[in-house]
């Protein structure tokens, strides 16, 4: 039941690009380890090659002390190895139980034996605690759901080594409690856990052991209970992390209020919300998923109905029907769906940075010399790192493609800036550029709206954080009331 | 953080890339080659030029479809559509004559309004259904396509709609006339895809349709008017189709139920062939115009020798077809 795994001397390289450089390590059964590492440390890699995804170039993989070489992921699957991936690897119009043994179908001789895999599928969905029915199309989910999903699905492959990137980035508190019961259960049932995870928080409180990885290799390992976040941190970096958060400045006492949203409702999601933000405030919204954060300001975009609700930009009422109009008045949302909504990933750079602003600086021919000398530009500011300026956006790392989704919603140099979830799966050190960023933008005079689920982010970054749920408007926390407890007491709506 | 390698050095594998993007041109370069040794007539100007006038229907729709196509869209229509463009167009200046209020001239002029008019009218309505309808283009255009021809019968009643005589010898030069050398369609070709060129490449508009092909969602995210933007590249290409059918009406003189039929398919292929993908996103109108040009080169090759019959035809340039698919397969 338990298996052991030995990274030998692992090497792999991307044509010239080596980014394993001889990987060493062993991870003994029934623990779980976190695998610590900034973006392009070279993790993810490593754990498709472990299930079968990748090959190495070179150096061996042992299981069970018998070298292994995976032609595919199904070969790893058959030793009990699984990967959850950080996107999701779901078919969108298939229903859950079909996705769960999608390639592994059971049968009665030609054909399929729905009611078995109908009640194999619903014992696993309620294994990770997600009630829903397992006739349900994917497509329907809301993305914690699809997340759970996965699990589910590692876990009717009956895995032994259960390798988890980011499994709670898009999960609520509640449901990553759930799931940490669950690798908790799992352990005690001798399957070992590798989980990869930005949240520092998280590795101290769920792991027994945590690797770190830098730059390709190995760097150390130690028992979880020896260190604590701070060491993490500088371990993943190689530097001191000494504070992600800079001091916050208060808004100037007469600034004016830039934004305001009076009694919006939209169908379904959200019921007369109101608010303001002051010029040089960071705002925040919390809350848990589907609480109705994001599908409030595709509202306010136009991308979605509402059926109540005034805005005004710079004390003007305005009347905003899409993301356009909401640009010509100087607001502009940065979607938390980087790949789906906020960066083309297979266009280049400077397409993307300019996307916003073709038209306004088109004359009519489109200005591409305007366009590069402005993503020299970004590339300096926001600190994009980057192989060649003329790669598509897809091959950047996440916290650099962030930091160009960014640059690209900034362009149009808008008073209001709302940013859904804007470190969502970035490294330590991209996140701090990302914070520092922000109160560039607030001290600059501009409304800053962060949408996050990250609750200290929200009490490092904001001034005052709107906390939703179902729906409504639970509070909104001044500095002073601005605790873990209090956010998650209002998120939940278990406050006495 | 990832470490940046020291040199910006373009990838291994570009020229690689690069090669598979020139399909179509080594293609087309491969089967001149063979014609002109095959028979000494085909590396000819007079027959080059014959070439490039027949292309040019085929051609103009395509650059056209290229914009469509790019986008994540496709028309079905433009065959039946230039069609009863053709039919339209000779009905009303027929019917300018017989009223004698025009010259020959102002009446011809007044037909090529009405047919640009006609194709504005009915690529809009297209981008109009897509859009604001939310009906698949496969669909929309599928129903146009019959649509449109039906009318067309109708209006012919089941047999030919023939330009007035008078009025052919206005409008034959279009067709017919050269300008250096170069016959009139040709050269309007040449505008179409120079003009084509510029607008995908180096206008916000252009921008904006290939953006909405490669990630509709994150372009309407980005600000772009994407449904404008839509029913823009429908009309464009209705007006391509209309240029089309002013160059080829004076070429026949008549509008018959089989006018245009499977134009829809050559300018689709002729887009294809020329590199772009047909789930959108990139494309170039270089490619298409070459995509074009390969398609009826290989006719005029048949026409030539007699190697292979004409009536295999379209067997051929299907075989071509693939055989350019395969070598740019992989590409994404």
């Amino acid at each position: 039941m338990t298996l052991a795994v030995r990274f030998n001397h692992i090497v792999k390289e991307f044509g010239p690009v080596r980014v394993l450089h001889g990987v060493d390590f062993a991870l003994a059964p029934g623990r779980v380890y976190g695998l610590l590492g900034e973006n392009g440390a070279g993790k993810s890699t490593l754990m498709k090659i472990l299930a079968g995804y990748e090959r190495p170039t070179g150096g061996q993989l042992l299981v069970d002390g018998v070298e292994r070489q995976f032609a595919d992921a199904r070969e790893a699957e058959a030793l009990g190895i699984a990967l959850i991936h950080q996107e999701f690897n779901l078919a969108e119009h298939l229903t859950i139980t079909q996705n769960i043994f999608l390639g592994h179908e059971h049968r009665k001789g030609w054909l399929l034996d729905t009611a078995s895999m109908r009640s194999a599928a619903a014992a696993c969905l309620e294994q990770v605690g997600l009630a829903v029915n397992p006739d349900a199309r994917v497509a329907d989910l809301i993305v914690a759901e699809k997340q759970l999903v996965e699990i589910a699905k590692a876990l009717s492959r009956k895995a032994r080594l259960l390798i988890m990137d980011e499994p709670t980035a898009s999960l609520s508190s509640g449901e990553t409690a759930k799931l940490f019961a669950l690798m908790a259960r799992l352990k005690s049932e001798g399957v070992t856990i590798i989980y990869i995870s930005h949240k520092l928080d998280e590795m101290e409180a769920n792991t027994d052991e945590v690797v770190v990885m830098r730059d390709g290799q190995f760097v150390t390992r130690a028992l979880t209970a020896d260190i604590n976040r701070q060491q993490m941190a500088n371990l993943m970096v190689g530097r001191e992390v000494s504070d992600m958060f800079q001091p916050k400045q208060p808004p100037a006492a007469a600034a004016p209020v830039l934004f305001k949203v009076s009694g919006l409702t939209v169908p379904g999601w959200v019921r007369d919300l109101s608010f303001e933000v002051r010029s040089g405030e960071v705002f925040g919204f919390g809350g848990l998923v589907g609480a109705g954060r994001t599908e409030a300001f595709e509202a306010i975009l136009g991308l979605r109905a509402r059926s109540a609700g005034e805005i005004e930009l710079g004390g003007e009422r305005v009347d905003i029907r899409n993301p356009r109009q909401a640009m010509q008045h100087g607001l502009t949302y940065l979607s938390e769906d980087r790949k789906g909504k906020g960066l083309h990933v297979d266009l280049g750079l400077r397409e993307n940075l300019t996307m916003m602003t073709l038209e306004r600086d088109a004359r009519p021919w489109l200005d591409i010399k305007g366009g590069r000398a402005a993503l020299d530009k970004a590339i300096a500011d926001f600190g994009i790192r980057m192989r060649d300026p003329n790669c598509a956006a897809r091959s950047l790392s996440g916290g650099n493609q962030q930091k160009l989704a960014l640059a690209k919603y900034l362009h149009s140099n808008p008073r209001v800036v709302v940013l859904d979830e804007p470190t969502r799966g970035v490294d330590v050190g991209a996140k701090r550029d990302i914070y520092a960023l922000i109160h560039r933008l607030a001290a600059e005079g501009r409304a800053v709206i962060v949408i996050s689920s990250e609750l200290i982010e929200l009490i490092g970054l904001c001034h005052r954080v709107a906390v939703l749920h179902g729906g409504k408007l639970q509070a909104v926390l001044d500095q002073d009331h601005l605790t873990e407890e209090e956010l998650i007491s209002h998120a939940t709506n278990t406050r006495h | 953080m990832q470490p940046t390698p020291a040199t910006n050095a373009a990838p291994a594998g570009f020229s690689f890339e690069r090669l598979k993007g020139l399909g179509p041109v080594v293609a087309l370069v491969l089967l001149c080659i063979a014609g002109a040794m095959l028979n000494p007539d085909f590396a000819t100007f007079d027959n080059l030029m014959n070439v490039l006038t027949r292309t040019a229907f085929i051609g103009i729709i395509a650059v056209g479809m290229t914009f469509v196509i790019v986008s994540g869209g496709i028309d079905l229509s433009v065959g039946s559509m230039a069609a009863l463009i053709a039919g339209a167009m000779i009905v009303m200046m027929n019917a300018i004559a017989t009223g004698g209020a025009l010259g020959p001239v102002a009446t011809v002029a007044a037909g090529i309004a009405l047919a640009l008019l006609f194709g504005a009218v009915f690529g809009g309505v297209h981008g109009v259904l897509i859009t604001r309808g939310r009906i698949e283009p496969f669909i929309a255009t599928l129903g146009t396509l019959g649509i449109f021809r039906a009318v067309l019968t109708y209006l012919a009643d089941g047999g030919a709609i023939t330009l007035d005589m008078n009025l052919s010898d206005t409008y034959g030069p279009v067709y017919y006339q050269s300008v250096i050398g170069v016959p009139i369609p040709v050269w309007i070709f040449l505008l179409v895809a120079v003009a084509g060129t510029v607008i995908l490449n180096r206008t916000a508009f252009g921008q904006h349709v290939q953006a909405i092909g490669s990630n509709e969602q994150v372009a309407r995210y980005a600000a772009i008017r994407v449904d404008r933007i839509k029913v823009l590249t429908y009309l464009l290409l209705g007006i391509c189709v209309a240029i089309a059918t002013i160059l080829y009406v004076p070429r026949l003189g008549s509008a018959t139920p089989t006018t245009g039929i499977l134009w829809e398919l050559e300018a689709i292929a002729a887009v294809v062939v020329g590199g772009t993908s047909l789930k959108g996103g990139s494309g170039r109108i270089v490619g298409t115009v070459i995509g074009a040009i390969l398609l009826s080169v290989i006719g005029n090759i048949l026409n030539l020798t007699s190697i292979i019959s004409v009536h295999l035809n379209a067997a051929v340039q299907g075989v071509v077809i693939i055989a350019v698919a395969y070598l740019q397969r992989g590409r994404r």
